[in-house]
């Protein structure tokens, strides 16, 4: 009998309580989410070491332990200091313009990591893609201005593949080359040795980005018939060139003259 | 007001058994505090890398890899599945506490512990009201809480914002701005909670309590018929509710102090100065017969309270 009101009152007490628990947890909880969704807001500049996993997977493997920093030979890499370096607190990432990657052969970070936030299925440092080297500045870039530097192509570890000087003319003196610093996407590992080398003051011409800023993506509607030359579809509909010249209705230039075609097709094509 | 409530807690055990001898589970925690700091910083301060990483996961003598259990089950249901490095650091570690009272790390390893305890001792020598008190059960809705972020978010969202990691990278790695969140828990504990994050909301705290549950290193009360009421262990404690039921059982009842939430910390025994407490192991069932009777005391009236 006197058990009967106590039970209630526990009940009611337990609802209130677990209510109030609820209440405060899911407020707590929305914070630490918002938290975590700003986490995942890596700073362009903040590259992750090689054989890292992708961002987001990277927050849920990544325990912060600096191992990796502590076997990285060049002091490369450093752990995210709260509010000082934009990255997840405690995650590690380099600076390519202060320590650019090294490279190692053994690539002792991924070695290192005891959870697989670094891929140990990485086992050839040229496989790594910690970003993209992009020629970001082509008005201060001294290559592009027609001025001999070529640190960045020198200094690549993947030298002629990664980065190579592409000549094209220069049409402001008319008789001389730029030996224009190209980066090609498939070779390069992100290492940032390009930017780090970069001889201008300051910011560098040439930057590594994160893979998904620095890359657009491909056009694969588009046919690039130099890749692909089969024709896109079957007996393609040859319909008559229409060319301005006698013989078809736009015969009359504006003005009332008689058009003349700067040039002649052979065999008399578009007739 | 008793006559006792003015003498110093632990008065009488000083008197009894001398200094040293009341202090000596504190001081050999703290001894254990400083020694678990100190091998961590061999390596960046003096190059002796003996321990290599910090207390979420770290390698000594390049062989012995520990993990932190909890910060690796949060990875596991955010969605990673991580390499045998860390799995069997992490049961190495899980195992040792499982053994040794799993909120033995609180008391024994955690730096934030010299905190909170700093912000107590201030807030007795204030003589601050003791605050805001959530339910000592509310660590484990934040403990759900963190694990549902986790999942949901798919990131270890706790060490989004432990202060314990945080302190113990940033003395080892770097701390950037991160001594704020330590000295919110600081704040906190000092002018909002008494006791208040340790003992009521650290996730952390809440999930080696659980992983201690079975363990084999308890406290108990085995001389409990010596008591004398002077209630200093209550007032050391920094979960007291787990003296009472050891304390205050009869003859059949437990002498061992049973609750998952007993850090181990040893201060009851050192504060008694009957001796009523000693460390043993769960399976200990020396007898330990009940307080004789006592004659009931008049309820204090509300008058003589306030004398």
């Amino acid at each position: 009998m006197s058990s009967q009101p106590k039970s209630k009152m526990d009940r009611r007490r337990f609802l209130q309580d677990a209510a109030r628990a609820a209440a405060g947890c899911t407020l707590g909880g929305l914070v630490l989410a918002k938290l975590a969704t700003d986490a995942k807001a890596l700073p362009a500049q903040a590259l992750r070491p090689p054989g890292a996993l992708p961002e987001d997977d990277f927050l849920a493997a990544c325990i912060r332990c600096g191992l990796c920093v502590r076997d990285c030979p060049y002091d490369t890499l450093v752990l995210a200091e709260l509010g000082a370096d934009g990255a997840a607190t405690g995650t590690p990432f380099f600076t390519a313009r202060d320590v650019p990657c090294e490279m190692c052969d053994d690539i002792p970070c991924v070695a290192a990591c005891p959870t697989g936030a670094l891929d140990k299925g990485l086992t050839d440092i040229d496989d790594a893609r910690m970003g993209l080297a992009v020629l970001i500045d082509e008005e201060k870039c001294l290559n592009a201005l027609g001025l001999r530097c070529d640190v960045c192509y020198r200094v690549c570890p993947v030298i002629d593949e990664a980065i190579t000087l592409e000549q094209r003319h220069n049409t402001r003196s008319g008789h001389h080359a730029i030996f224009m610093p190209t980066v090609h996407s498939d070779a390069c590992t992100g290492c940032g040795k390009c930017e780090k080398s970069c001889v201008l003051p300051g910011e560098a011409a040439i930057k590594v980005l994160p893979r998904h800023i620095a890359m657009a993506e491909a056009a694969d509607h588009y046919k690039l018939g130099w890749e692909n030359p089969d024709p896109l579809v079957d007996d393609l509909i040859d319909l008559p060139d229409r060319l301005p010249g006698p013989g078809t209705d736009n015969l009359a230039a504006p003005g009332g003259y008689e058009f003349e075609p700067a040039f002649k097709l052979p065999g008399g094509a578009g007739q | 007001m008793s006559r006792k409530a003015d003498i110093p807690v632990g008065h009488d055990a000083i008197a009894e058994k001398g200094w040293l001898s009341a202090h000596k589970y504190l001081l050999l925690r703290r001894f254990s505090q400083a020694f678990f700091l100190a091998i961590f910083l061999l390596g960046p301060w003096f190059g002796i890398w003996w321990v290599k990483g910090n207390l979420s996961g770290s390698l000594t003598f390049g062989v012995l890899p520990l993990t932190d259990p909890f910060i690796l089950i949060q990875s596991i249901v955010a969605g990673h599945w991580p390499e045998t490095t860390a799995l069997i650091g992490a049961v190495i570690v899980a195992a040792a506490y499982a053994l040794i009272g799993g909120r033995v790390y609180c008391s024994w390893v955690c730096p934030i512990n010299p905190v909170t305890d700093g912000a107590h001792w201030l807030h007795e020598k204030l003589g601050m009201p003791k605050g805001w008190q959530p339910k000592a059960n509310t660590r484990y809705w934040v403990l759900a809480m963190v694990l549902a972020v986790s999942v949901l978010g798919g990131v270890i969202a706790w060490e989004l914002v432990n202060p314990i990691s945080m302190l113990h990278r940033g003395l080892i790695f770097g701390m950037g701005f991160a001594w704020a969140f330590v000295l919110a828990v600081f704040v906190f504990d000092f002018a909002v909670a008494r006791r208040g994050w340790c003992g009521h909301l650290c996730p952390v705290g809440a999930f080696y309590g659980l992983l201690g549950t079975k363990s084999l290193l308890r406290v108990s009360a085995v001389d409990r018929a010596a008591c004398d009421d002077c209630m200093d262990c209550f007032a050391v404690c920094p979960e007291m509710h787990v003296i009472t039921p050891a304390l205050r059982g009869r003859d059949e009842d437990t002498p061992l102090i049973l609750s998952p939430d007993c850090t181990n910390c040893g201060r009851c025994i050192d504060v008694c100065a009957p001796q009523v407490f000693r460390f043993t192991h769960r399976f200990d069932d020396s007898p330990a017969p009940a307080r004789p009777e006592r004659e009931k005391n008049t309820p204090s009236t509300k008058a003589s309270r306030a004398a």
